[in-house]
């Protein structure tokens, strides 16, 4: 008999508008000792069975239909407190967000052995060596001394022992993982994911691994369940799932993950229900309004040029400036970008690539050092009408498409808005027009230009934030992070765009991401960022082949490989 | 027609359709509202004209007719003989026109210095609310009689009928505009780090612009709830003012100027005088109150 057994599982949500079936008629199981991954986009349910399971349904969700078994015990028509002595003990959970599933204002050790207590019944003393026990079996060195310690006192990926360990508290057979590793940096990510693999093989242990990231599903688990929007569409082993899937959408999904291990000139066709992908349609830059007056001043050299920059942040504010810290956020970062490159900024969190792209856009103001954008001194304001518009080349397209565009402001409005600011046509009637036709070249209907943005999904979003960023007639494109937001086809998606409007529009884009294997796609050139320095700067294809810095090849070892499986 | 339609489908109607509360409260308000408004239609009597007064009709019993004319009040009459139901309609114009005048006032203050200290931070930021802090340590009601007293000396005495309304409304939104700014500081200061407003300042607009343009229609709905809330106050603090004597002139009485009178019969058996104009504030101050506790638990939810 398996350990878990989830027959014909339905997970309803009505509401005004009708019932929402956000699980429909799913069958899993899983066994002792075995990693269950289930994989999907945002949407697809895969969370909801997790907290269907554990009895966590968030009103108005409902189990409509289906059993639930855990040891042949059957759990979906226990009641949220008959479901309590096993939460914990049969079951346990590890979340997303290390730094808010703890509680910051109690040592590790209380919160610890308050689970130990509560659930194995034991004494204080005993408890206490078991707490010490199991952090220490989760990789915490010198246990006995941290777990007095709160959950400040340690970094993202401790924090995540930690959940694990309490996880781990009440010996439970079944734990779900929901998204582990995502809120991590690539180094940690590969720690705790090896953690959790000896650990369920070890004890035994059940596991539902929650992710949308192919790599970690491939590296970490048994049995993969493909979710997309409520069904469950495949069902195999690791290795079927990736290498030879049947299913339509796990193909597309597949293919949709940037591959680690070369360079591909675009992602092949992603889309499985939606409205079929175009290429951006050809355009002669001679005649259309973006090709208009954006010509570079200095024709040789490179377009942007940095040198020794330094950007210093004072926590200040009020009378008790004085006293503030300051991080060192950027130290004497140098690099140049030629004309129509992709140069990439790779790094982890806190590493500063995030504040050098702020830097060159004059958000932030740099501490000292130079930057030189085609002949023009970024570090001095710009004079003039002139040295604003040649300014204006430099546009950005960020991270977060849900507050990168004003809710209130209809999409036409949104990219017409660059236009009529900067002048660039002679009315707001032709502003317009101007705006419909770059929403047409990032694919989406000009009909968009009358909606407001919470009409659109995330991908279509960051269209509308690459059109907006067109709106200025850009020569030099920043994108941070422009897809970690989204879904991985929705991805591929967005990168075949930039590509093509790379080579139709001539830009020069600056590309900052954590995402390795993405970066390999995209950048011809790659500087490597650690605590605010650049450790190492070259070829990309030298980066990912022949890394030369240490931490590179730290990080290049570390990043989960998909085509690992492909290859055995 | 089409907006319409959409208002009538959107969970902003759907949460109102679904709270009783939310629904009584604003009928009362609006029928407060609207025979306020158009008191010159539904009052049986104009108080402000002598002529149509009789001094006979004085202290008449609510719906009981008058010992010496005959005529019958449904709401009975005060010393003078006039109307009591068509004093409380006027008086209600005076306390709603000065409750709306003085939240506009205070709202504008409020949003503009709200939004100057979330932009421009530093120094500006530090005196504009110390200044806040400081008014916020008195109670509003000690604050909007310092200013109602200052004004008054500095009107001339043949003046001040005219201006008093004018001066009511003035020291109410004055001492009200704190609430605004720092809500509106609060979250500018929230939407300032958005992606949207560096998108916009990539494309080169101005911190003026992109305060008003792109920073106040986000933050529009924290405004409005806390305009609501503070309708209600606005007319318990001019109700206050001119019960302690110093708001509306008797000449152009409010709700409160007719407690003060009213108040002065309770214990002589004359209880109506007092308690219908009481009542009529009690449901004003509550059916706004109540209505702006839903409006921000609705457009707000995570404040509750």
């Amino acid at each position: 008999m398996a350990l878990l057994d989830i027959k014909n599982l339905t997970i309803e949500y009505p509401d005004r508008h009708g019932t929402f079936t956000a699980v429909k008629d799913v069958s899993l199981s899983v066994e002792r000792g075995e990693i269950l991954g289930i994989v999907g986009e945002s949407g697809a349910g895969k969370s909801t069975i997790g907290n269907a399971v554990m009895g966590l349904l968030q009103a108005p969700g409902r189990i409509g239909g289906g059993e639930v078994y855990l040891d042949g015990e059957r759990l979906d028509t226990k009641s949220y407190s008959e479901m309590r002595p096993l939460r914990g003990k049969r079951i346990g959970m590890i979340f997303q967000d290390p730094m808010t599933s703890l509680n910051p204002l109690e040592t590790v050790e209380s919160q610890l052995v308050e689970t130990i207590e509560l659930h194995l019944k034991l004494g204080d003393k005993s408890s206490k060596a078991r707490a010490v026990e199991l952090l220490d079996q989760v990789g915490i060195a010198n246990a006995a001394e941290r777990i007095k310690q709160y959950p400040h006192e340690f970094s993202g990926g401790m924090r995540q022992r930690v959940v694990i360990a309490l996880a781990l508290c009440a010996e439970p057979d079944l734990i779900i993982a929901d998204e582990p590793t995502t809120a991590l940096d690539v180094s940690i990510q590969a720690q705790i994911l090896e953690l959790i693999k000896s650990l369920c093989r070890d004890r035994q242990v059940g596991m539902i691994l929650v992710t949308h990231d192919m790599g970690v599903i491939a590296e970490t688990a048994d049995r993969v369940a493909v979710m997309y929007r409520g069904d469950l569409v495949e069902v195999g082993t690791t290795a079927q799932i990736t290498q030879a899937p049947t299913h339509d959408y796990t193909k597309v999904l597949i293919s949709a993950v940037p591959p680690s291990n070369h360079r591909v000139e675009r992602f092949t066709r992603v889309d499985y229900q939606g409205d079929g992908e175009s290429r951006v349609k050809d355009l002669d830059l001679e005649t259309h309004w973006l090709g208009e007056g954006n010509r570079r001043t200095a024709e040789s050299g490179p377009i942007l040029s940095i040198k020794d920059l330094n950007k210093v942040f004072k926590s200040r504010t009020g009378f008790l400036a004085a006293i503030g810290a300051s991080t060192h956020a950027v130290k004497d970062v140098s690099f140049d970008v030629q004309s129509g490159e992709t140069f990439g900024i790779v790094g982890e969190s806190g590493s500063g690539k995030s504040t050098i792209a702020r830097l060159i856009t004059g958000i932030h103001r740099a501490t000292s050092g130079s930057m030189v954008y085609d002949g023009q001194d970024l570090m001095k304001p710009a004079r003039g009408r002139e040295a604003m518009l040649h300014r204006r080349q430099i546009q950005m397209i960020f991270q977060d498409p849900y507050s990168s565009l004003n809710s209130r402001m209809k999409v036409g409005q949104i990219v017409a808005e660059p236009i009529f600011v900067n002048g660039l046509a002679g009315s707001r009637g032709e502003a317009l027009e101007i705006a419909k036709d770059l929403l047409e070249l990032v694919e989406l209907s000009p009909d968009a230009a009358r909606r407001y943005p919470h009409a659109f999904s995330g991908g279509q979003r960051q269209r509308i934030s690459i059109a907006r960023a067109l709106a200025s007639r850009p020569r030099f494109l920043i994108c941070d992070e422009p897809t970690s937001a989204l879904d991985v086809s929705i991805q591929a998606q967005i990168l075949n765009l930039l590509k093509d409007l790379q080579a139709r529009l001539d830009l020069t884009l600056l590309f900052i991401s954590h995402d390795l294997p993405v970066m390999r796609q995209m950048c011809d050139r790659i500087a490597v960022m650690k605590l605010g320095e650049v450790v190492e700067l070259a070829e990309a294809e030298a980066i990912f082949e022949a890394p030369q810095h240490n931490y590179t090849q730290q990080l290049i070892n570390l990043m989960p490989k998909f085509e690992k499986i492909e290859a055995a | 027609m089409e907006s319409w339609r959409r208002f009538l489908e959107s969970d902003f109607f759907y949460s109102f359709k679904k709270s009783p509360v939310a629904i009584v409260s604003f009928v009362v308000a609006m029928v407060l509202i609207l025979s306020a408004v158009l008191a010159p239609l539904i009052a049986p009597f104009d108080p402000f004209n002598p002529a149509t007064l009789n001094l006979m009709n004085g202290f008449t019993q609510p719906g009981e007719p008058n010992a010496f004319t005959g005529e019958s009040f449904f709401m009975g009459t005060d010393d003078q003989g006039r109307d009591v139901f068509s004093t409380i309609l006027y008086g209600m114009r005076i306390s709603l026109f000065v409750g709306f005048a003085a939240v506009f006032l205070a709202m504008i203050l409020g949003v503009a210095l709200g939004l100057t200290a979330a932009m421009a931070g530093g120094r500006t930021d530090t005196i504009i609310m110390r200044i806040a802090d400081i008014q916020l340590s008195f109670p509003a009601i000690l604050i909007a009689m310092l200013i109602f007293g200052i004004a008054k000396g500095i009107t001339p005495p043949d003046m001040r009928n005219q201006v008093a309304i004018w001066v009511l409304i003035l020291s109410i939104g004055l001492s009200d505009w704190v609430q605004f700014a720092r809500v509106v500081r609060g979250a500018a200061m929230v939407e300032r780090k958005k992606e949207y407003v560096e998108a916009a300042t990539l494309i080169g607009r101005g911190p003026v612009i992109i305060a008003l343009r792109h920073i106040l229609p986000n933050i529009v709905a924290s405004v409005l709830v806390i305009a609501t809330i503070s309708l209600a106050l606005a007319i318990i603090a001019e109700a206050t003012l001119s019960f302690l004597g110093v708001g509306a002139p008797p000449t152009q009485p409010s709700l409160g100027t007719l407690i003060r009178i009213g108040q002065g019969f309770l214990f002589s058996g004359e209880w109506w005088i007092l308690f219908f104009p009481s009542v009529t504030l009690l449901l004003l101050a509550l059916s706004v109150n109540l209505l702006g506790d839903w409006l921000r638990n609705t457009l707000n939810p995570n404040m509750e």
